[in-house]
């Protein structure tokens, strides 16, 4: 059995074998482009540069970690993005929430558990499916977002979307709008993973850094397609659930504790 | 053959114009809701981020289902080659015209942005129904035109069948596209099957024929001109069968998701718990729209035209009761993103989520309503497309 054992691991196809050549092709890419070095990519975009598939933005949602009563990420993402908190709008059922907290239960074992939702940035996003004039669309870095001009309103992604992370703006909006994230009435809207923060090299969101600073360290945000990246090092060590996994849309947001 | 005379409703008469001006009364309230509803933004309307296509959306899908089943008795004319249907089939063509006209308008004045309709047509995204749609939409108004035209002028008189050919199959893929509209959603349990397009198909035919079959009444009392009862003996009996099928779909869909555990709740959610939408299911969709129509077509009752009349009227109520429990009931129910958990959220996860439709989109959706039937009182007044005798003597003639 051990004679086998070590026989398999001598195997071209063996684990280690595979992780020194992913390794090596890694860091000869990593050295020999630098022009598409991967860690360049990661940190900041100039504005003429398109966003490149060889990243992946995701998110790690250790629901063990998130706090009952907290919604220190909703406030930072209403904050960050000038949406109005559902507490102060006038028309609730009627307001954006780009991100909300989740109270769940089990009812046979009473066992409960919190965690945030929102734009799960599937990889096959049923939005961007259905969305008639192309306005719901992925960017090569995983990011699913609305464009602001060609989006009419129909609400057909909200119909779609399997994790109702969507909201219609339903009036004109106040002033508490940010520069550099367009929002208008009539227009479909949802968490954009701060994709005015990504892109400006902050590595990092509205809500995960509010995480942070309030002590939960509940969510990590990184590049998925970067192995030495932080959260590819906890969805390694971590085992994480997608919502709706059956749908096989390959979520950007993994959760663990589910 | 015998030949028919068509002429146009000579349309001069206080009838005519009172009729009209009611009509257009419902176009300009129609009109002014969408600007309400455009001005403010959808905050005035009982639409919200759970409940996201309301009213104005029932009446939409409710016109367009019916506009392609209006063309039906201009389809067996002359794509079955029934020759008693002839006279009817230009009334049929206009009338799916105009039902169309108004179910788009009322979908694209409910648009969160309808001012940039010039986008929808400029952008397409060709993996979304809905682009699939605008599409089906204007190749139905392009040919079902043709048709019309080839009906109309003899010089074209020949192209007809063809006409009448593309016009049917294109109908039939028109349909098969509304109810793939939400065939197509996989994100709720009552949509995401394949089971909805020949169910809409089979719903168009019944609320098309019964919409058609009470205009085609109207016309004839109001103008004074003789209608026999073998056109309406004969209608009224494919209208039993087309509602008799609608039933038999309505009941095979249900029974198939009553058999998945997974769907238990969303199913008693519709069947029994679900307050209005299962007042709506039960009372508006099955007993007035298939049940009480059925007993009144297929008895002694269907041999009267009041009756007829009743029973047209009530499949047409049952009819837009199914779309809003197929729309709104569908929407109410929530996201079910963990199966066996109960769920809390400040964005009403977890609950039943309820709607009040305003008055802004009662009048929009009975807008769209009313241009359908502007434009048809228009059209019979300025096209020949109505015969100017359907008596039982003229309409045996034409079968021998």
């Amino acid at each position: 059995m051990s004679d086998m054992k070590s026989m398999s691991d001598k195997t071209p196809n063996s684990p280690e074998r595979r992780r020194f050549i992913s390794a090596a092709t890694v860091a000869a890419g990593v050295t020999l482009v630098p022009g598409v070095m991967l860690i360049e990519v990661a940190h900041g975009r100039p504005e003429d540069q398109a966003a490149s598939s060889a990243v992946r933005w995701g998110m790690l949602v250790d629901a063990t970690k998130c706090a009952s009563g907290c919604d220190e990420c909703v406030s930072a993402c209403s904050t960050e993005n000038g949406w109005t908190p559902v507490a102060e709008s006038q028309h609730k059922k009627q307001a954006p929430q780009w991100i909300r907290k989740l109270e769940l239960q089990d009812p046979l074992t009473q066992m409960e558990t919190n965690l945030p939702m929102l734009c799960q940035h599937c990889a096959e996003p049923p939005c961007v499916d259905v969305c008639p004039t192309g306005a719901s669309f992925k960017r090569a870095d995983g990011i699913v977002l609305v464009n602001r001009h060609t989006c009419i309103g129909c609400r057909y992604c909200m119909m779609a979307c399997p994790y109702k992370a969507r909201s219609l703006v339903h009036e004109p909006l106040n002033d508490t709008q940010k520069p550099d994230v367009p929002r208008g009435i009539g227009c479909v809207e949802a968490c954009t993973f701060c994709v005015q923060k990504v892109d400006r090299g902050d590595g990092t969101t509205a809500c995960v850094e509010a995480c942070t600073a309030s002590g939960h360290n509940a969510l990590v945000f990184g590049d998925m397609n970067d192995p030495e990246s932080e959260i590819s090092k906890r969805l390694r060590e971590l085992p994480t659930k997608q919502v709706r996994a059956d749908l096989n849309l390959n979520l950007g947001v993994r959760y663990h504790g589910i | 053959m015998a030949s028919i005379t068509f002429r146009e409703v000579e349309g001069s008469s206080l009838k005519y114009w009172m009729l009209f001006g009611g009509i257009g009364l419902f176009v300009l309230f129609g009109f002014l809701s969408y600007l309400y509803m455009h001005h403010h933004g959808h905050v005035v309307t009982g639409m919200d981020n759970q409940i996201v296509w309301g009213l104005p959306h029932v009446f939409a899908v409710f016109l367009i289902v019916a506009a392609s089943g209006a063309l039906n008795v201009a389809s067996i004319a002359s794509v079955f080659n029934k020759p008693m249907y002839k006279p009817l089939a230009p009334l049929s063509a206009i009338l799916a015209l105009a039902l169309m006209l108004g179910g788009l308008l009322v979908l694209v004045l409910d648009l969160g942005r309808s001012d940039r309709l010039i986008v929808a047509m400029t952008h397409f995204n060709f993996k979304s129904m809905f682009t699939w749609n605008v599409f089906l939409y204007s190749g139905f108004f392009a040919l079902v035109g043709i048709y019309l035209w080839t009906m109309l002028d003899r010089n074209v008189k020949a192209y007809s069948k063809a006409a009448g050919t593309a016009a049917f199959i294109w109908r039939l893929t028109l349909t098969t596209g509304t109810g793939s509209l939400f065939g197509f959603l996989v994100a709720r349990e009552l949509y995401g099957t394949s089971m909805l397009a020949p169910m809409f198909i089979i719903m168009s035919f019944a609320y098309g024929l019964a919409i058609y079959l009470m205009v085609l009444a109207a016309a004839y009392a109001w103008t004074g001109r003789p209608l026999g009862d073998a056109v309406m003996m004969r209608l009224k009996s494919l209208l039993a069968v087309f509602v008799a099928a609608v039933l038999y779909f309505v009941v095979v869909y249900h029974l198939t998701n009553l058999y998945f555990a997974k769907m238990g709740s969303v199913e008693s959610f519709i069947l029994r718990d679900g307050g209005i939408i299962t007042t709506l299911f039960w009372v508006g969709q099955i007993v007035i729209g298939c049940v009480v129509p059925l007993v009144i077509l297929l008895s002694g009752l269907g041999r009267q035209r009041s009756w007829i009349m009743i029973a047209c009227a009530l499949v047409i109520l049952g009819g837009i009761a199914q779309m809003y429990v197929t729309i709104i009931g569908a929407q109410a129910y929530p996201l079910d993103m963990f199966p066996g958990m109960t769920m809390k959220s400040s964005f009403y996860d977890g609950v039943i989520h309820t709607y009040s439709p305003t008055m802004a989109e009662l009048f929009l959706g009975l807008g769209g309503v009313a241009i359908a039937l502007l434009v048809t009182t228009f059209a019979v007044k300025v096209l020949r497309l109505l015969p100017a005798n359907l008596d039982d003597a003229t309409v045996a003639k034409l079968e021998h």
